[in-house]
């Protein structure tokens, strides 16, 4: 390893232009002519749409055009897509209600668009729209599951009867069943996982141009994944085709998994761009972030664990309700069903599992992946589960960890995962020694004596990441392969660009990439340039999400690697009178080993494109690409371990300790690395104790800004004390695991397995505010 | 419509513009400053603060029209030359920052900060200060570190001065 190799804490190359305010988001671009777009959305959760009159805003000042959903549907716009196919236990295909771009005739969440100003500025777009009129004709709403699945609810989508999506199930049953019926002890849980608003800091925004000389179109939008936004704008929606249209994700201000899904205002940009022959922009507000981003989690389950008398596990039987909103978005069918019910072994041997997960629509906001994306619903129901378990089977709740983990490796789960690697032990081990475990009982004393109580609560977590082997997800489902491309150029003077189908937004790849560069060729990563999100520069590449960058993303860029260094190596050789097998890069120089001769680099590359002597038969130049198709999932793993303090007074919670222990393979940068558990740790706390997404019984949003929705502050999270423990991944050439999603996964579990340890029973749901554990602790009172 | 002179990062500004103009517009729209970001609507996030007459104010909710003549400084006017501000270069140093959307409302909110404290600081008071910034990335810790870590350069320079 070099100063700046696989390993370093290197300082971020993409930093200089974040700090200094040069960064380049969507809403920074400006283009001659541009347009402005405000959308018109609905009031109500429900209602027919009896018309739109716009005569009125079209004569205000600055008012290019209205366009209406009608229009989208005359156009022949496609319908947006889910992209992963599902089906219920029946063998009958998920069932889903068409979602138009803009609604023409019914809507269906508050927030949903029914039409758009453009105008020439924002402010005179916003003006006109409010002399728009549109006439509702309101019906009644569902906003709960329990609402939409009751008898006689009223009904979003025909296709749909009953409001369900789909009625699925994982394991075997009756094994399930008879395990149960052999167990010592029968631990139940019934739990909530709240609904989340996603909110990256920068509002999703999109500018669309379109080229009539050309017929072609640019988008600049806020994507994770370019080139999936610009394939299935192309494919599904009529607007495009693929080689007419560029797809530009410049620097994207967070994801989250939010900025995965193509969204109907960026459509309708797309397509009104061409519709008024002007560039259009939209930029979102928080407000409508709040409205329209696709929301996370939102489950209801019941959950069961049975034990032998020597307290291992028997089996595990759960029944989840998963809320879809009003449509199915682009991947959620896959969230509480292939990302959910395939981690529910955990980190244990658990012989037989049957999950059932229903999903339902309801007039709300639509519900997709949100980091971990089904991992953090699994991970709390089974460490709530075993925290539960330890409590009711008086075992200490480390030792019922342990006695239950998987040891050996591969191993197979019940529910399709097959672990590859892991050392569970040693990880909890590490979190043990850091929390002082041992002296948490004299701390608890302590806060009594001072009138507080103290909690500690574990999550021993696991994630399936590296998403994903692309064979596997077809077989299941998936409309997609999710493979990772990679072409890494050798300029003729040896400076490097790699070109990567993973986008950044956020998670320092522009340094992390070059890191792995710089290490094989023994150079710095100033010598490289790390490009991305652009579908004009890069060929294809399947995006940023899942933590699949370094595992899958890298990986490809490390097969590029291997074929450029082959070349330049039989170049190098060849140059040097070598033998080809004895060409060693280091430093980037390339020696022959055991010899004082070399050749620089940038000579072999000059050689490479004069092509004035290479070995014969060879193509000048110096430039590879490469796919990576995964060939298993990966599976980081960790132990956390939460205490807390409560003010019985007053119900506020203090985290006064966090010691998180990951083990995520082969780190390339630790510091980028602990900065990405660093922010999950923050998600999950924010879903633990203060974040909720709250609808009223009629379907309107009553947490639709930063003013009603808690988002976790400076002062709400203390620092935290992250560190890893390694079993290198074997599944790919760099031993990476990935990183992105652990925090968020792994920590609301710990979070609330300490506040129950505190109050002394289970009775608390997320997010656990202060006003809600006082509650649960004046329940304690009048039951002592 | 009214006619307001400014300075903005050292330069003398004059713009005639609707009443309704907030200041973050007439610096992302008219002045190009793009820096300066909006991440909310409820003058919650601090993602647009910026310095008016050297304190910390979020541009989102100060119309131009209310501050004829004042000076007001933008994450593009802190670094002298190529010369970061030391509470640049704590950020960089360590990773304050990851997507970089809040980060120059950080950066202008916790040098009004350290400049209020006299680069007095502990990590709580860091914490409490900073509750008008929302980071949706780095879960606070290495904003903390870098705040602090900047506090003890910025009295460096000081002293130096």
């Amino acid at each position: 390893m070099g100063v700046e190799g696989i390993g370093a804490r290197v300082a971020r190359k993409e930093d200089k232009r974040f700090i200094t305010g040069r960064g380049r988001y969507v809403d920074d671009v400006k283009i001659v002519g541009l347009t402005h777009a405000h959308f018109i959305r609905s009031p109500h959760a429900h209602a027919k749409v009896k018309g739109i009159d716009a005569s009125a805003a079209k004569d205000m000042p600055g008012v290019v055009d209205v366009l209406t959903a009608q229009q989208l549907v005359d156009d022949k716009i496609g319908n947006l897509i889910c992209g992963w196919a599902v089906s219920s236990k029946d063998g009958t295909p998920m069932k889903m209600g068409a979602w138009p771009a803009m609604a023409p005739d019914t809507v269906r969440f508050v927030g949903q668009a029914v039409a758009v100003v453009i105008a020439e500025t924002k402010n005179q777009a916003k003006d006109a729209a409010e002399a728009v009129v549109v006439t509702y004709e309101e019906l009644p709403a569902v906003s709960s599951m329990t609402a939409a699945l009751a008898s006689g609810a009223p009904q979003l989508h025909p296709e749909a009867p009953g409001n369900v999506v789909y009625d699925w199930a994982i394991g075997d049953e009756k094994l399930t069943n008879d395990a149960f019926s052999k167990a010592a002890n029968v631990v139940s849980l019934d739990l909530t996982n709240n609904r989340l608003v996603p909110n990256a800091m920068e509002p999703r925004a999109a500018v669309a141009e379109y080229d009539d000389a050309e017929e072609h179109f640019t988008l600049h939008t806020t994507s994770q994944n370019p080139h999936v936004a610009r394939l299935v704008l192309s494919a599904f929606y009529n607007i495009a085709q693929e080689h007419k249209l560029r797809v530009i994700a410049p620097d994207v201000g967070g994801g989250f998994g939010s900025k995965i899904f193509i969204y109907p205002e960026e459509m309708v940009a797309l397509w009104a761009s061409k519709k008024v022959r002007r560039p259009v922009k939209w930029t979102g507000d928080r407000t409508e972030a709040f409205l329209t981003d696709a929301h996370g989690r939102d489950h209801i389950s019941h959950a069961e664990m049975a034990f032998d008398a020597n307290n291992r596990i028997l089996g595990l039987r759960v029944k989840t309700h998963a809320n879809f909103g009003a449509y199915m978005s682009l991947f959620s069918s896959s969230v509480p069903t292939y990302l959910y019910a395939t981690l529910l072994s955990g980190q244990y041997n658990i012989p037989t599992i049957y999950a059932e997960v229903m999903g339902v629509y309801t007039n709300t906001t639509p519900v997709d992946a949100y980091r971990g994306a089904g991992r953090p619903e699994a991970s709390y129901l089974v460490e709530r589960l075993m925290e539960t378990s330890a409590r009711q089977l008086k075992v200490d709740p480390a030792e019922l960890r342990r006695i239950n983990f998987v040891t050996q490796f591969p191993h197979q789960t019940p529910v399709i995962m097959a672990y590859d690697i892991g050392d569970f032990g040693a990880s909890l081990d590490a979190a043990l020694k850091a929390i002082d475990y041992a002296g948490f009982p004299a701390r608890k004393a302590k806060a009594k004596a001072a009138g507080k109580l103290r909690g500690l609560g574990f999550s021993c977590y696991i994630e399936a990441c590296g998403i994903a082997p692309s064979k596997a997800v077809g077989s299941l489902g998936a409309g997609v392969g999710l493979w990772e491309s990679a072409e890494v150029r050798v300029n003729p003077v040896g400076t490097i660009e790699v070109l990567t189908g993973s986008h950044s937004h956020g998670q320092g790849h522009e340094t992390t990439f070059a890191q792995l560069v710089a290490d094989r060729l023994g150079i710095s990563v100033d010598q490289v340039q790390i490009v991305h999100g652009d579908t004009d520069k890069v060929q294809f590449g399947m995006g940023t999400y899942g933590s699949r960058s370094a595992a899958v993303g890298m990986s490809a860029i490390f097969k590029a690697m291997e074929k450029v260094e082959a070349k330049a190596k039989k170049i190098a050789a060849h140059l040097l009178e070598a033998s080809e097998g004895d060409i060693v890069i280091e430093n980037g120089e390339f020696k022959v080993a055991g010899t004082d001769k070399a050749i620089a680099l940038p000579m072999v590359a000059l050689a490479a494109y004069t092509a004035h002597n290479l070995p014969d038969g060879m193509e000048p130049g110096l430039k590879e690409g490469a796919f990576y198709d995964p060939t298993n999932f990966t599976f980081p793993a960790g132990a956390y371990i939460c205490e807390v303090e409560i003010d019985p007074g007053t119900g506020k919670t203090d985290i006064v300790d966090f010691v998180a222990v990951d083990d995520f393979g082969r780190l390339i940068n630790p510091m980028i690395v602990e900065g990405q558990v660093h922010g999950g740790l923050a998600q999950g706390i924010g879903q633990a104790m203060l974040e909720s997404a709250i609808y009223d019984d009629n379907g309107q949003p009553v947490t639709a800004s930063f003013m009603d929705y808690a988002m976790p502050r400076a002062d709400d999270v203390p620092s935290f004390r992250v560190s890893h423990t390694t079993t290198l991944c074997p599944g790919n050439p760099l031993g990476v695991k990935g990183c992105g999603e652990a925090g968020a996964i792994g920590s609301s579990p710990a979070v609330i397995n300490a506040i129950t340890d505190a109050l002394g029973h289970n009775k608390i749901e997320m997010p656990a505010t202060p006003g809600r554990v006082w509650e649960a602790l004046q329940l304690q009172q009048a039951a002592e | 419509m009214s006619t307001v002179k400014l300075t903005v990062n050292g330069k003398s500004v004059s713009a005639t513009v609707e009443d309704r103009t907030l200041l973050v517009h007439l610096l992302r729209e008219n002045l190009n400053l793009t820096g300066t970001h909006v991440g909310c609507d409820t003058s919650q996030c601090g993602a647009c603060i910026v310095h008016i007459d050297g304190k910390a104010v979020k541009s989102c909710t100060t119309l131009v029209g209310q501050i004829d003549g004042a000076n007001v400084t933008t994450i593009e006017g802190i670094a002298k030359g190529d010369q970061l501000h030391p509470m640049q270069a704590a950020f960089r140093d360590n990773h304050g920052l990851q997507c970089g959307y809040c980060t120059p409302g950080m950066i202008m909110s916790a040098i009004d900060i350290v400049n209020r404290h006299a680069g007095d600081l502990d990590e709580e008071t860091v914490r409490h200060e900073l509750e008008g910034n929302i980071c949706r990335c780095t879960g606070y810790h290495n904003i903390v570190k870098s705040v602090l870590d900047a506090a003890g350069r910025m009295k460096v320079a000081q002293a130096a001065e």
